[in-house]
C-alpha cells in the first residue's frame, strides 16, 4: 500500500536530501538508483543566487527538476519564526510548490529544533496554505501542538543532523509511533546506515529522510541503493509482523511425532 | 625534422587560463605551430586559475569526488615538476580537531597513498603547529605551485619555445586561420557547451610572520573545511567556498567569515595574520564535475576542470594532443 502524503500518493517510503554531493550529476544519478519521488531543497545561496541576479544558480536548480522527483523545499538554517515564514514564501513562488520542509533551529551547533517556533511558524503556514512538513523532536506535547497547528504529518530526528547515530532514543521513537497511530510519520535526521532505517521502518515509521548517509558515503549511488533496499525491508517486516523475543531455545522442528533411533 | 614540421598543422588556442596555457605549451612541445589568444589584456585577469589553490593533489582530492579525478591528476606530479621549477614537492597534510576525528577517519579511508602521522611526526613536519594537533594524515607525494608564479613562468616558457601569444584580442573560433581550434574559454563557452554550469569559490590571502608551512594544510570540518597553501611573502593562501552559482560579484560576508573563523581553528595565531586579499572566481563544471573533450568539426572544447585546473589540465593537454595526432595521422 502507498503512503499518502497530503493526498499525494508516494510509493517510494526513501526520501534524499541534496546537499554535499560529489556532483550534481552523482545527485541524479543516485536518486534514480534508489528510485526516490521526493527530494529536499534548501532555498539558500544556491537557489536564490547573490545579489539578486536571477539566472545565477539555475543551472544547479535546472539538474535537480531533470532528476524527476518531487521537490520538498526546506527552510534549513532559520533561526526564527519571521525567518522561516519568509524562506517558505520565497521557495513557494521560486520552486512552485505549497509544500514546505519547516526547520525553525535553536542551536546552530546542535541543530535541534526550536519547538516553540516551530510550531508557531507552522501556523502561520498553514493558515497561509501552506502543506508544512515540520522537522520536530520526539516529544509527544510538541507533536500534538503541530497537528492543532494544521499538519497532517510529523517528522521526527532519530539523532541530530548529520551525526549518523541512528535511533538513538528507541523507547521515544515507539512511544511517538504508539501515540500518532494514524498520522504518517517520516523519520527526519540522524540515520546513519542502512540497518539504522531497517530498525526505523520496523517500528512502524511511514518513510525516511536521508542526506548526509548517502551524499557523504564513498560510493553515494550504491548508498543510495543500499537505504532503498533497507528502508523496504523495514517495511516488509513491520508489516509482516516480526515475532517476539523470548528467553531460552525454541525448537524450529516439531517435537511430536520425532523418530525415537535407540 | 625541417619536413615533420612542415607536415604538422597549426592550432590556435583560445583562453589562457591554466588550461589555456599547458595544451598551448604540450602542443608546441610536440612540434605544432601554436598561437594562443587571450581577450584580457593582463595576466590573470578574467580567469578562475588566478584565484586556485595551486594544489597538486590527487590523492587528496578523491575526497568529495571520483576515482577518475584521482587516476587523471596523477600524471600531473611528473609534469609540473618537468616544466615549473617552483613545483614544491612537500606533499600535503589533512588535520582536523580532536572533536572532528570522525572526519579524518573517513578521509582516509576514501583516499589512498597517505601515512597517518602522530604528534612527534606532525611536529617535525610543520613545527609552528606545535602540539596543536594529536594526529593527521600525510600524502608524502603531493605537491603545490603558486598559480600567480607559475602562469607567467609557463607563459614564459612557451614564448621561447616559440609559441605565439595574442593579449587583448577577442576572437572567434570560425574566423581563426589555423587548422585547428581548441577553445579553453572556461566558463565563457557556455554558448557553446550548453552542459557547463558555473561553480563559485572564494578565497582570502592572509600574511603573517608568525606563522610559516611548509605544504598545504587540509583542516577538516563537518561544516567548513579549509585549507591552506603556503605562498612567498609571509602569505597564505587561504580557501576555498563551493556555491553553485555563477555570480561573479566580490567575496560575501559570510564566506569571508567562515573561511577566516575556519583558519583561526589551525592556529589562533593566524587571527593576527593581515587580510590582503579576499576575492572570487567562478569554476567552470560539468554534471558530474569531471573535465571532459569534445569536438565540434575543427573546435576542439576542453573544458569543465571545476576545481581541478592546475591538477587536470596536464592529463587534458595530453589528450587533446593525442586527438589532434590521431587526425593528422587519418589525413596522411
Amino acid at each position: 500500500m502507498s503512503l499518502k502524503l497530503y493526498g499525494c500518493d508516494i510509493s517510494s517510503r526513501l526520501l534524499l536530501g541534496t546537499a554535499r554531493y560529489p556532483s550534481p550529476a552523482m545527485l541524479k544519478e543516485a536518486i534514480q538508483a534508489a528510485k526516490v519521488e521526493i527530494v529536499t531543497v534548501s532555498l539558500r545561496r544556491e537557489s536564490l543566487g547573490l545579489q539578486n541576479e536571477q539566472r545565477a544558480g539555475q543551472s544547479f536548480w535546472s539538474l535537480i527538476q531533470q532528476s524527476g522527483a518531487r521537490v520538498l523545499p526546506n527552510t534549513a538554517g532559520c533561526h526564527s519564526v519571521r525567518e522561516a515564514v519568509k524562506t517558505a514564501h520565497m521557495a513557494r513562488e521560486i520552486m512552485g510548490t505549497n509544500w514546505i520542509k519547516l526547520e525553525v533551529i535553536a542551536d546552530d551547533m546542535a541543530l535541534n529544533p526550536d519547538v516553540f517556533g516551530l510550531v508557531e511558524a507552522a501556523r502561520i503556514l498553514n493558515e497561509d496554505g501552506f502543506k508544512v512538513f515540520p522537522y520536530t523532536t520526539t516529544d509527544l506535547g510538541v507533536g500534538e501542538r503541530l497537528m492543532q497547528a494544521g499538519c497532517h504529518l510529523l517528522m521526527p530526528w532519530a539523532a541530530p543532523i548529520g551525526s549518523g547515530q541512528g535511533l538513538s532514543d528507541r523507547n521515544a521513537l515507539k512511544a511517538y509511533r504508539r501515540h500518532f497511530e494514524t498520522v504518517p510519520l517520516i523519520i527526519d535526521a540522524g540515520i546513519g546506515r542502512p540497518s539504522q532505517a531497517t530498525e526505523a521502518m520496523e517500528l512502524g515509521y511511514d518513510a525516511l529522510l536521508l542526506n548526509s548517509a548517502v551524499a557523504k558515503s564513498g560510493n553515494p549511488v550504491l548508498m543510495a541503493q543500499a537505504f532503498r533496499q533497507s528502508v523496504r525491508a523495514g517495511r516488509d517486516a513491520y508489516l509482516a509482523g516480526p515475532i517476539e523475543p523470548y528467553e531460552g531455545a525454541m525448537p524450529s522442528s516439531p517435537m511430536i511425532g520425532r523418530a525415537y533411533l535407540s | 625534422m625541417s619536413r615533420q614540421s612542415e607536415s604538422l598543422l597549426s592550432v590556435g588556442i583560445i583562453g589562457s587560463g591554466i588550461a589555456g596555457l599547458i595544451t598551448a605549451l604540450a602542443l608546441k612541445e610536440k612540434g605544432y605551430f601554436v598561437h594562443l589568444y587571450e581577450k584580457t589584456k593582463h595576466l590573470g585577469e578574467g580567469t578562475c586559475s588566478w584565484f586556485a589553490g595551486g594544489m597538486i593533489a590527487p590523492w587528496c582530492e578523491r575526497d568529495g569526488a571520483d576515482d577518475i579525478i584521482r587516476d587523471r591528476g596523477v600524471e600531473a606530479l611528473e609534469w609540473w615538476e618537468r616544466h615549473y621549477e617552483g613545483t614544491v614537492k612537500a606533499g600535503s597534510l589533512v588535520l582536523s580537531a580532536a572533536r572532528d576525528r570522525s572526519e579524518v577517519i573517513r578521509f582516509g579511508r576514501c583516499t589512498q597513498e597517505h601515512q597517518t602521522v602522530n604528534e612527534d611526526s606532525l611536529n617535525r613536519l610543520e613545527p609552528d603547529l606545535c602540539g596543536r594537533f594529536q594526529e593527521g594524515l600525510f600524502y608524502p607525494r603531493e605537491a603545490h605551485i603558486d598559480p600567480r608564479l607559475a602562469l607567467p613562468a609557463l607563459e614564459m616558457r612557451l614564448k621561447n619555445a616559440g609559441g605565439v601569444v595574442s593579449r587583448d584580442v577577442e576572437v572567434q573560433a570560425e574566423e581563426l586561420k589555423e587548422d585547428i581550434i581548441v577553445d579553453c574559454r572556461g566558463l565563457a563557452a557556455r554558448t557553446d557547451l550548453p552542459k557547463l554550469r558555473g561553480v563559485r569559490g572564494e578565497m582570502i590571502r592572509i600574511q603573517t610572520r608568525d606563522i610559516h608551512f611548509k605544504r598545504p594544510i587540509r583542516l577538516l570540518h563537518p561544516r567548513q573545511p579549509v585549507y591552506v597553501v603556503p605562498r612567498d611573502k609571509d602569505i597564505l593562501m587561504v580557501g576555498a567556498t563551493s556555491i553553485e552559482t555563477d555570480c561573479q560579484a566580490p567575496i560575501t560576508v559570510r564566506s569571508a567569515y567562515d573561511l577566516l573563523e575556519a583558519v583561526q581553528r589551525l592556529h589562533p595565531a593566524l587571527g593576527e595574520a593581515s587580510i590582503i586579499e579576499a576575492s572570487a572566481g567562478v569554476r567552470p563544471a560539468f554534471p558530474d564535475n569531471i573535465p571532459d573533450i569534445e569536438q565540434h568539426g575543427r573546435i576542439i572544447y576542453a573544458n569543465g576542470l571545476y576545481r581541478h585546473g592546475f591538477l587536470l589540465s596536464p592529463w587534458c593537454a595530453r589528450k587533446v594532443v593525442e586527438q589532434i595526432q590521431a587526425q593528422e595521422g587519418a589525413v596522411a
